[in-house]
């Protein structure tokens, strides 16, 4: 196993109260694995990556748990460590909105070489050689070192930031979101890389999107999140062929196929819960059809209801219909 | 048959590309991004009318001239039989009452000082619709409904923040309602939702057109939702329209190479795709509308680039019934012969 969460709860301490982003979660992902995490906007997908790469912006702070990398608590090293020890090197992240993360003023070979500067003892020309090819691997041509952010396209800049990723080799890349504001065709392009790298370099990869169709892409195994919570987990064929929970069920009928007409989409009426407040029991009770009294009162835990298939819905519990 | 509402008759705009002082002293020759490039197409009264493609191909700049919120650099757009370029004065801002914009970011197309009832009244009073306070509050109250914001006074008194993503995209309908248009331009309305809430928005569109007889020009890059919301669809290309036919056409039997690419490129939720490799033909990106490639503009990233793709423009002609597509691999075709033949004959301009 390279990676296993705990327990992990990660709160925002705002003027306006806590703000429950990612609590209590608990999952795993062994080596070369790639794990998909799904959600609607705001129930902490971006917030458990930044607790793994240890990069909570505040007033967020993780209050609980532990994040065992290749049996580390990583949680329990100091900044320094860290810093020097696994980010980027072991752990990376493509950020969300990275494409506006590359710093203008400086080119993109001087940006990559950052990188370097910091994790080894090396001089430009040395690093040069291993920029080139990183920047190859990603298809782009390595002329573009010496190019400036603004210069680049949408697609190149995400390419450049993937490379950024890899740089290190590290052992697990966090790619959040990482074709959300690309076109369609460049998305595909970009997924294709992703592929190819995944299994060329055997990296293990934790993919977050809020549409499924993307993270059935590339994902092993699938993590749902409601809320702040996890909600189910499964291996991908489980997840999209027989979804348990009534959320997942419901998330994977609402997208608009292209392949395939459809006459009424179906949604999820409501909104999603404020985390500050959260609703009682099951968090998604107000927006479930099948709600029974337990769920009010009872908050469901993640079982594993068949192999690998982890969901947390009363529904599956004793007692319950199915 | 159904009647037109809105025709855009060879349609241009052309934005200068200022170059600083530099140019200005070396009085360099002026350049022009040229973001709508001489378009034709009709909408007809009731139906939805999808226009897809990639970022920069001209989607926004066509609608807002459609909405005459640019002004025409050529060509002629109508609406009914009114010449958009001529309208001024009492027609005009009758016009401005019935055709509106759904703008891409909910976020920002609200102000965030206003709370949701005073955004809503705001066009009534600018238009002088309503005579009472009573009679406004009644009226926003009805549309809050019809987008399904229940009950109307939960929501009356907050502000854009204190709504979600999806809600606060209800309200920007709710607020092109209120004049009760006729036709509305919906730039890329559920893009920045995610994919969970994009269908309650879409079907809520649906429904509202079908209460309120309205015409929708459907702005999206997204080929799922215009197949979805759109009874046809146009693909736009670096300003041009490459292809346009009936909606499942478009999509089940895509003709042009650059349709063929878009469709094959939309992922899809099936997990046993993931040890495949996408097969995108299209290499590269779209480039810049300040240079346009000769000829067919899309050659040089088409699969399938002929010697004449470099220097011909192909024209759009009809090539199945009812579909449409601009490209020389179907120079076979009669139809596209004869067209080409008189497309000649009236020299029409090349680049
Ligand atoms: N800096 C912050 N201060 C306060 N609250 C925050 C902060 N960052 C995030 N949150 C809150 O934490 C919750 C989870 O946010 P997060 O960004 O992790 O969601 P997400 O699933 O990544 O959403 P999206 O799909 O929109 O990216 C949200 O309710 C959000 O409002
Ligand atoms: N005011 C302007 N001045 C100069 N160029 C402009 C202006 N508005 C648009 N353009 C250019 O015209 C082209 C088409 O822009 P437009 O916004 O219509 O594209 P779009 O299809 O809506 O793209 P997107 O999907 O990014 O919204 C682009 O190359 C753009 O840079
Ligand atoms: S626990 Fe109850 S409310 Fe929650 S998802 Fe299951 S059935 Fe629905
Ligand atoms: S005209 Fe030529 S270059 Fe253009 S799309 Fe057709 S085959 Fe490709
Ligand atoms: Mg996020
Ligand atoms: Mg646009």
């Amino acid at each position: 196993m390279l990676l296993e969460i705990r327990n992990l709860k990660t709160y925002f301490f705002t003027s306006r109260g806590i703000v429950k982003a990612v609590d209590d979660v608990s999952l795993s992902l062994d080596e070369g694995q790639v794990l998909g995490l799904a959600g609607e906007s705001g129930c902490g997908k971006s917030t458990l990556a930044y607790s793994i790469i240890r990069l909570i912006p505040p007033p967020g702070l993780t209050v609980g748990g532990k994040i065992l990398f290749e049996n580390t608590d990583i949680l329990e090293l100091d900044n320094d460590t860290f810093r020097k020890e696994y980010r980027m090197k072991k752990i990376s992240m493509v950020f969300q909105g990275a494409m506006q993360a590359l710093t203008p003023v400086y080119t993109v070979g001087e940006q990559l070489y950052e990188v370097f500067k910091y994790h080894m003892d090396v001089n430009y020309d040395e690093a040069k050689s291993l920029m080139e090819e990183q920047l190859k691997s990603v298809a782009l041509d390595p002329s573009i070192m010496r190019r400036y952010p603004h210069e680049l396209s949408g697609g190149q800049k995400q390419r450049v930031m993937i490379a950024m990723a890899l740089l290190l080799k590290p052992k697990l890349v966090i790619a959040d979101e990482p074709t959300t504001a690309l076109d369609v065709i460049v998305q595909a392009q970009i997924l294709n890389l992703l592929k190819q790298l995944q299994s060329k370099y055997g990296t293990s990869m934790i993919l977050i999107s809020h549409d499924l169709s993307i993270i059935a892409e590339l994902a092993d195994k699938v993590g749902i999140m409601y809320a702040g919570k996890l909600v189910e987990i499964a291996p991908a064929l489980d997840i999209y062929k027989d979804p348990l929970h009534p959320y997942t069920q419901k998330l994977l009928k609402s997208i608009p196929r292209l392949k395939q007409k459809v006459e009424k989409l179906e949604f999820i009426p409501g909104v999603p819960p404020d985390l500050r407040n959260p609703p009682s029991g099951c968090r998604f009770h107000p927006r479930c059809p099948y709600v029974m009294d337990i769920c009010k009162k009872v908050e469901p835990q993640l079982v594993e209801i068949k192999p690998n298939h982890y969901v947390a819905c009363h529904l599956y519990s004793e007692g319950g219909k199915r | 048959m159904p009647k037109p509402l809105i025709i855009a008759e060879n349609i241009m705009k052309w934005f200068p590309i200022t170059r600083g002082l530099k140019g200005a002293l070396q009085r360099l020759p002026v350049i022009y991004a040229r973001a709508v490039d001489n378009i034709s197409f009709t909408i007809y009264q009731g139906e939805t009318f999808a226009m897809v493609g990639e970022s920069g191909s001209g989607k926004t700049t066509t609608g807002r001239l459609l909405l005459k919120l640019l002004d025409l650099t050529g060509g002629e757009a109508y609406y009914g039989s009114i010449p958009l370029s001529k309208l001024s004065g009492n027609p005009l801002k009758a016009f401005r009452r019935q055709a509106q914009m759904i703008f891409q970011d909910p976020y920002s197309s609200l102000d965030p000082r206003f709370t949701i009832g005073a955004s809503l009244e705001e066009p009534l009073i600018i238009h002088k619709i309503t005579k009472s306070d009573e009679e406004r509050k009644e009226l926003v109250a009805k549309i809050l409904e019809d987008v399904r914001m229940i009950p109307p006074e939960e929501y009356t008194w907050r502000f854009p923040h204190q709504l979600s993503g999806g809600q606060r995209q209800r309200i920007a309908i709710a607020r092109a309602l209120m004049l009760r248009p006729k036709f509305i331009v919906a730039d890329e309305p559920v893009s920045m939702l995610d994919v969970s809430i994009r269908a309650e928005i879409l079907e809520l569109m649906r429904s509202l057109k079908e209460k309120y007889n309205l015409t929708y020009l459907y702005i999206t890059h997204d080929l799922s939702t215009a197949r979805f919301i759109a009874n046809r669809i146009a693909v736009l290309y670096l300003g041009k329209i490459v292809e346009l036919g009936n909606a499942d056409d478009v999509i089940e039997d895509p003709l042009h190479p650059y349709t063929q690419a878009l469709v094959a490129a939309v992922p899809e939720p099936d997990p046993e795709l993931r040890f495949k490799l996408k097969e995108i033909k299209v290499v590269g990106e779209i480039p810049s509308s300040v240079f346009i490639p000769p000829g067919c503009r899309f050659h040089p990233r088409c699969p399938y680039v002929m010697d004449i793709c470099k220097k011909v423009e192909p024209q759009l002609v009809e090539i199945k019934p009812n579909h449409y597509v601009a490209c020389h691999l179907y120079s076979g075709n009669k139809l596209y012969e004869e067209v080409v033949k008189n497309e000649k004959a009236a020299n029409v301009r090349q680049i």
